[in-house]
């Protein structure tokens, strides 16, 4: 069953595409107009570890469709903690469901799924692999901005090594010839495997540990939080931190339209100062979510977002 | 020294499976990976690190009274890919065999990455590795995209 498991699932007309629909839906997602495109279908969200903005956002996008939402709730009272398979786990829910967004801490569980599956999997997060819905709002965000994907100068920063948002938003970009600078510790530098794949696709990846020099080129600065449980020590931990944190005087220079994005939970990266500039776009790259959730949803079921959605659709 | 005096380390076989060209040092993996252990009673004849003009060094496998299958010969793609088989039968070469990498490589090892889902055996599914590369050999899990250590990988042979 065709699911969306990696950035490779979708050819960039598709990905031009669904982003089209995301933004036609984006009425129905700040709930101006009530257009029951997926009534009478249901999403199965399978979250293995803890989600919030993924989860919600899933769940937001279906019912604002009109369709329906079951969880499998807090993994501790449900039957994986008996030694359910995820195979077992995913026949069940795929009798229940018409479509499953699903996150696990196991990398690769989310194509174990897909094989296993006769409904559409969406891949809300493997391990430290793939988010590639993650991926579609950061690319409808990018585009919101600057009008356009191509050409772009993006700096992703911080934890590059574990941060999985940045394995699929990467070889997303470089796919619309964006230049591409990786700013990291040494410590959690880009996957080699993920920096081949992308310098495979005739990408040139400049990668460094120089956040803040990398500012005044950069159309998009992207944020990831740094684990502290990555680290030995703490002050390991503080040492490196330090150098990854953003605050609105870093920006003086920086260009009048550069976007700061961050997938959240964000803890001292971007300071607050940063969230009143022009640059700061993570909540509404938050709300993004729901948008991109709901075009993505609408592809893999098949069904047509229509042009007018105000006409279609009912004014609330 | 010559092919001849290679091949007669061992007697020749009456009935069987010869594997020659294998590389050097990994004939204790190609018995591993074709499941031929002491818990078996054909005769088995391993000759280990002989000169060979092709390979510098290779080893050589007599396997007798057992025809090896082209589906267990295929296994072997991992370690000894260039190998050429033989089934002898009546002390002549009956058939001649090659080894296929075929572009997936289902069931022969388990993903080395201790994060991958399949690393819990009671899931069902088959194992599945991709070639991304023949020369040199690259093989990535069909799950969760790492790539594969190829002594790693003879580790988990399956």
């Amino acid at each position: 069953m065709p699911g969306l498991i990696t950035m490779d699932d979708l050819t960039n007309e598709e990905i031009i595409s669904i982003l089209d629909n995301a933004e036609k839906l984006l009425p129905v997602a700040r709930g101006e107009v009530y257009l029951p495109l997926l009534q009478g279908r249901i999403l199965g969200n399978l979250f293995f570890e803890p989600s919030t903005r993924t989860r919600m956002s899933f769940e937001t996008a279906m019912k604002r469709l009109g369709g329906d939402v079951v969880n499998l709730g807090d993994v501790k009272t449900s039957s994986v903690v008996k030694g359910e398979t995820l195979f077992d786990t995913i026949q069940m829910v795929d009798g229940y469901t018409d479509i499953i967004a699903m996150r696990h801490p196991r990398q690769g569980a989310a194509q174990y799924a897909c094989d296993s599956a006769k409904v559409p999997i969406l891949n809300g997060g493997d391990g430290a692999g793939h988010h590639p819905t993650q991926t579609m709002l950061d690319l409808f965000t990018i585009r919101q901005s600057h009008g356009t994907l191509e050409g772009l100068n993006v700096v992703l920063a911080g934890d590059l090594r574990y941060g999985r948002t940045v394995h699929s938003l990467s070889h997303a970009l470089v796919r619309f010839g964006c230049n591409v600078t990786f700013a990291s510790p040494e410590s959690l530098r880009m996957p080699e495997e993920i920096v081949a794949d992308l310098k495979a696709h005739g990408a040139e990846v400049v990668e460094t540990d120089d956040l803040l020099g990398q500012i005044n080129n950069a159309d998009v600065i992207y944020m990831t939080r740094i684990q502290k449980e990555r680290f030995p020590d703490e002050d390991e931990y503080a040492k490196v931190a330090g150098a990854y944190k953003l605050q609105a005087s870093d920006l003086d220079e920086a260009k009048a339209e550069m976007i700061i994005m961050h997938p959240l939970p964000r803890v001292d990266e971007i300071h607050p100062s940063v969230d009143s500039t022009r640059h700061a776009r993570y909540f509404e790259q938050a709300f993004n979510g729901v948008v991109a959730r709901m075009a993505l949803m609408c592809w893999l079921l098949g069904v047509d977002v229509p042009e007018d959605i105000n006409e279609k659709g009912v004014a609330l | 020294m010559s092919q001849e005096a290679n091949m007669r380390r061992v007697t020749a076989i009456k009935n069987g499976t010869v594997i020659d060209h294998i590389p050097a040092g990994k004939a204790l993996s190609v018995l591993k990976m074709l499941g031929i252990g002491g818990d078996m009673s054909n005769p088995v004849s391993l000759v280990m690190n002989v000169p060979s003009k092709k390979m510098g060094g290779k080893d050589i496998i007599k396997v007798e009274d057992r025809e090896l299958t082209q589906h267990e010969l295929d296994r072997l793609a991992l370690v000894a890919p260039d190998a050429s088989v033989a089934i002898i039968r009546a002390y002549t070469v009956a058939e001649k065999l090659d080894i296929n990498l075929t572009e997936e490589v289902v069931n022969v090892a388990r993903c080395t990455f201790s994060n991958c889902i399949t690393t819990n055996p009671r899931e069902p599914l088959p194992h599945r590795l991709i070639v991304t590369s023949r020369e040199p050999l690259e093989l990535r899990c069909r799950y969760c995209g790492k790539t594969q250590d190829i002594e790693e990988l003879i580790d988990n042979l399956i």
